[in-house]
């Protein structure tokens, strides 16, 4: 259990819920909630945990912008689930966030080798 | 356009609200049964697994709330949420919706209907292309005290030609006599420059205009009519273009015919319905070939200004106009008479005569609504207190103030606007009647209607009203002591000191605002009151008047009645006829001026004559007061038949005719003003020209109402008919007549003598009296019905007050009665707590009354704006009525039983 929670810590910096999420979906085409849960968390080798219900309000956010659109479709066990997909000017914010992201990564980088 | 797109995707959503939260619901139930799924693959329990699945989504309702907030229709939602709560109140309490929503439509109808009567005329532009560039030309003597003196043909082209104003057109209104139909016909004619309907940029609706360059001399040989004559005396003949016509014997070509709805902007009446325009450049034969500057026979004029320019900017180039004018004609422009010309907004013109009363009655009607929407905040206070309870269940349950203060507001807006659309329905459904209370005489009365801009002040009144009614109630509900409360139970109402004090200050209000209408009214009732009995100085009863005209041809070997020698047989004809007639006493003939008090005739002779200005003889006039007097010419038996007595001297006489020295009766103001402290009989005037004959003055009879009601002593010359040559004639029959049958028996002898002549406007005196009150009478009556209405809902507002306070003692009241308390002094105490409401309310409108009478005093006869009787009256009036509204729910304290009272607890 302690284990868990000790990852559970490492949240994610803030801001960039929209870019995992933009990104997972970049990579992966199609994908409900659940899937971009466990996707950000495999990929990120259980490091990056988000509080899973968050992703539903971002969710909704991105479809207020139109960067994903959403239709209803099932699972492979046959469930009923709302799949996400990027659309075109969903790609163009993921540009735009990677490039806001790298430059920020960057500068904290150059930061921390200075000292 | 992204913007676009995501508003799209908003609506969507909220259109598809339901589906949407179920959407959500679903897809988060799915992601929690897969992550408990997987857990139980790891071995964990069924229990541990759901509790963990849990623990890693977060906390789902508040997750859910967020996802449907992120859309940003909370608002929307809370207020759909207020409204179907409203409507459920509103249901609930059928009677006090059916009381709020009916007093508010009356409020709101009311408002809306004065309102459209005042966008329509003084609002909203004259119905001419571009009508802010219109002009009315006014010249004055300011240096004599002359107004609106005319102007003369070279003035006239000096102001065409001073690159100031794009196009002049005098106008001279005039009667004629159209004939060649089965019968003829008076019709009201026009006389404009060619440019006329080009400076007023409206096209006929058949044929064309005038030529606007056409600068021949006399009187084209074309006239362009209107579509009412065109449909009453053409039958809509399509062929109609190039038919000839006779007006005044004259023969013209038709060459047009205008739009319905066109109406010549005019400030009557009968200048604004012209049925005839005939076009010339006003020199040239039948006006003179060379025209003096002096001469100032163009009575009016119309322009319109250069483009771009303003009327300000106009008016500052005209002035420079003039004074170099001044410079060059010196001789014809003295300088003590201080020639001006004034650029006066075509609109001013033609509503300036009902600005005021127009702002009065707006001003009423507002108070009206003010104290409608009192009235429902009342109501709406003692519900709330009823609703107390609910309100502090809700800030228990956590509703913050704020939240609840909207509610509240949503409601009573929401109630206003029912009761708006109610009262414009009704005004819908009344229109018709509504308008047939505007006198007809009303400017722009056509253009009347329920527009868009009439509704969007429909729409924005009720919401302000919602605002206004609701504040006092909604504030109070943000205050509710929560633990007091709750704990009163059943009882409901808190009660407090402060919310008792509100519904105190808003009858006060009440009934100061409808102090300040009664009062209003009362000046107009008492003023209107004192016109009706005025002491006339002639009698108008069974005395009727018909009018006829004789033409006047452009050509004079054409005219037959050219001179007073012609006139005379005609006239002597008539009279003797007429003394034939059934029923008929005494006849007279005068010119139209001579009718008493027809106000239509007497702007008509200002319109198409100017003022008269005399020369005294022994005075040199361009130092003198001045001289603009009012006359008239009449036949001998005149007086006699009205009742005017003689002073001085003697009446006119069959032999003052063209043969003999011209001779006057004048009366006892004119001998007054002229020759004060002196006597009149002998002296001489003079019409002020060069080549008019001197005037003796041979008697003085005594002041009479036939000028102006409000006016005592009006001077006023009498010429004799058979002396004068006037045109347009009014035949005077008094004794037991057949109102009904005499136009027709008039047109029998008259044109017995000339089968040409036309016969009109038969009316009796006492009408023509009545009428000269009309907008008088509109003014009073409306405000009146408002002061009414103002009274009744104060009465409503102090009962509402009074018998919710009785009841909120009753308990009190049963102990006080057990106690052994006097009956009498019970009622005395409800009794004076209302009328203290109605003293305060009362003494604080006859301080706003004041200020607003000072304002009417223009609207005032005979009394003064600080009328004690009146104010007077209406504060006892007022007391009265708090009285008996007050005395029913204390009745109700004195029968309160006691031990009903008691266990009521």
């Amino acid at each position: 259990m302690s284990g868990v929670d000790a990852l559970h810590r490492d949240e994610i910096p803030p801001g960039t819920l929209y870019l995992l999420i933009l990104r997972t979906l970049a990579r992966s085409g199609e994908m409900h909630g659940y899937e971009i849960a466990s996707s950000i968390q495999q990929i990120s080798n259980d490091v990056l945990q988000i509080e899973e219900g968050s992703l539903y309000p971002a969710l909704q956010r991105m479809l207020i912008k139109g960067w994903v659109t959403a239709k209803w479709g099932t699972t492979a066990g046959n469930r009923r689930a709302r799949y996400y997909q990027l659309t075109a000017a969903g790609r163009k914010q993921l540009d735009v966030e990677m490039s806001q992201f790298e430059r920020v990564i960057g500068a904290i980088t150059r930061v921390i080798e200075a000292v | 356009m992204d913007w676009l797109r995501e508003l799209a995707r908003r609506l969507s959503m909220l259109i598809h609200r339901r589906q949407f939260d179920a959407d959500l619901e679903q897809e988060m139930r799915l992601h929690l049964e897969l992550r408990r799924e997987e857990q139980l693959q790891s071995g964990m329990t069924a229990d541990d697994a759901r509790a963990a699945a849990r623990r890693r989504f977060g906390n789902a309702t508040y997750l859910k709330e967020e996802s449907h907030l992120a859309w940003g229709w909370e608002w929307f939602e809370n207020v759909a949420q207020d409204i179907r709560h409203g409507l459920r109140m509103l249901r609930k309490s059928p009677g006090f919706t059916a009381v709020a929503i009916l007093t508010i439509a009356l409020g709101i109808g009311a408002t809306t209907a004065i309102f459209s009567v005042v966008n329509a005329t003084l609002l909203r532009a004259l119905p001419y292309p571009q009508a802010e560039q219109l002009v009315s030309i006014e010249a004055d003597f300011p240096g004599v005290g002359a107004r609106d003196v005319g102007m003369s043909e070279p003035e006239w082209q000096d102001l065409q030609h001073s690159g100031i104003l794009e196009y002049v057109s005098p106008t001279w209104f005039d009667e004629n006599n159209l004939t060649g139909s089965s019968q003829p016909a008076h019709v009201r004619i026009l006389l404009v420059a060619p440019n006329y309907f080009a400076l007023l940029g409206v096209k006929p609706q058949l044929g064309r205009a005038f030529h606007p360059e056409d600068h021949s001399p006399g009187l084209l040989e074309e006239v362009v009519i209107s579509d009412g004559l065109w449909k009453r005396a053409f039958g809509s003949d399509p062929h109609i273009l190039d038919k000839s016509v006779r007006l005044d014997t004259d023969l013209y070509r038709i060459v047009g015919v205008m739009p319905p709805g066109f109406d010549a902007p005019g400030r009557t009446a009968e200048e604004r319905n012209i049925e005839v325009w005939a076009a010339t450049s006003f020199y040239g034969t039948p006006l003179p070939d060379n025209p003096p500057r002096n001469r100032r026979f163009l009575p009016t004029a119309v322009a319109r200004l250069k483009p771009g320019l303003s009327t300000a900017e106009a008016q500052n180039r005209v002035d420079a106009l003039v004074a170099s004018l001044q410079k060059q004609f010196a001789g014809d422009y003295p300088l003590q008479s201080a020639w001006s010309v004034r650029l006066v907004p075509l609109q001013e013109r033609v509503v300036g005569n009902v600005r005021q009363s127009l702002i009065l009655l707006l001003g009423a009607v507002a108070m009206v609504l003010l104290i409608a929407s009192v009235n429902v905040a009342n109501l709406l206070l003692a519900r709330a207190s009823a609703r107390g309870r609910e309100m502090a269940l809700r800030q228990a349950l956590g509703a913050g103030r704020r939240r609840l203060i909207t509610q509240l507001l949503t409601e009573s807006v929401f109630l206003s606007l029912l009761g708006g659309i109610v009262g414009l329905v009704v005004l819908l459904c009344t229109k018709q009647y509504l308008l047939r209370l505007l006198p007809e005489s009303f400017p722009r009365l056509t253009n009347i209607s329920i527009s868009w801009s009439v509704l969007l002040f429909a729409l924005v009144s009720s919401l302000v009203t919602g605002a206004i009614f609701g504040l006092a109630p909604a504030l109070h509900a943000g205050r509710v002591d929560l633990t007091h409360a709750l704990k009163e139970g059943g009882r409901g109402s808190t009660g407090s000191g402060e919310q008792a004090r509100t519904r105190r200050m808003l009858v006060i209000t009440e009934f100061a605002l409808s102090v300040v209408l009664m009062i209003s009214a009362g000046l107009l009732l008492r003023s209107f009151w004192d016109l009706l009995n005025v002491r006339l100085g002639f009698s108008p009863q069974n005395v009727i008047a018909v009018r006829t005209r004789l033409p006047a041809p452009n050509f004079p070997e054409n005219d037959v009645y050219a001179t007073a020698a012609q006139e005379t047989p005609f006239l002597r004809e008539v009279l003797r006829r007429g003394r034939t007639l059934p029923g008929v006493q005494e006849v007279a003939i005068g010119d139209t001026a001579s009718v008493p008090l027809d106000r239509s005739l007497r702007e008509l002779k200002v319109i198409s004559e100017g003022q008269f200005l005399l020369a005294f003889e022994g005075r040199d006039f361009q130092c003198d007061q001045p001289a603009a007097v009012e006359r008239s010419s009449v036949t001998p038996n005149y007086f006699h038949l009205l009742g005017i007595p003689l002073l001085r001297g003697r009446f006119l006489s069959e032999s003052d005719d063209d043969k003999a020295p011209q001779v006057a009766v004048i009366n006892e103001g004119f001998a007054r003003t002229y020759w004060p402290n002196q006597d009149a009989l002998g002296r001489r005037f003079k019409r002020n020209r060069a080549d008019s004959p001197w005037v003796t003055v041979v008697g003085v009879i005594a002041n009479a109402r036939t000028e102006s009601l409000a006016q005592a002593e009006v001077p006023q010359i009498y010429l004799s008919l058979y002396q004068s040559e006037s045109r347009r004639l009014a035949i005077f029959l008094r004794g037991h007549l057949d109102a009904a049958a005499i136009p027709e028996q008039v047109r029998e002898q008259v044109q017995a003598v000339d089968p040409t002549l036309p016969i009109s406007g038969s009316q009796t005196l006492d009408e023509t009296v009545s009428a000269s009150l009309t907008e008088r009478r509109f003014s009073m009556e409306m405000v009146a019905s408002f002061a009414l209405t103002a009274l009744l809902l104060a009465g409503l507002g102090i009962y509402g007050v009074i018998s919710y306070m009785v009841s909120e003692r009753t308990h009190e009241i049963g102990i006080r009665i057990a106690l052994g308390a006097d009956r009498r002094s019970i009622l005395r105490m409800v009794l004076r707590q209302g009328l203290g409401l109605a003293i305060v309310g009362a003494a604080v409108g006859l301080v706003g009354a004041l200020v607003v009478s000072h304002f009417m005093a223009g609207l005032l006869f005979s009394v003064r704006p600080t009328d004690p009787l009146t104010f007077a009256c209406v504060a006892l009036l007022l007391i009265g009525v708090a009285v008996l509204a007050c005395y029913i729910p204390a009745r109700r304290a004195i029968r309160v039983d006691p031990l009903v009272a008691l266990r009521h607890e």
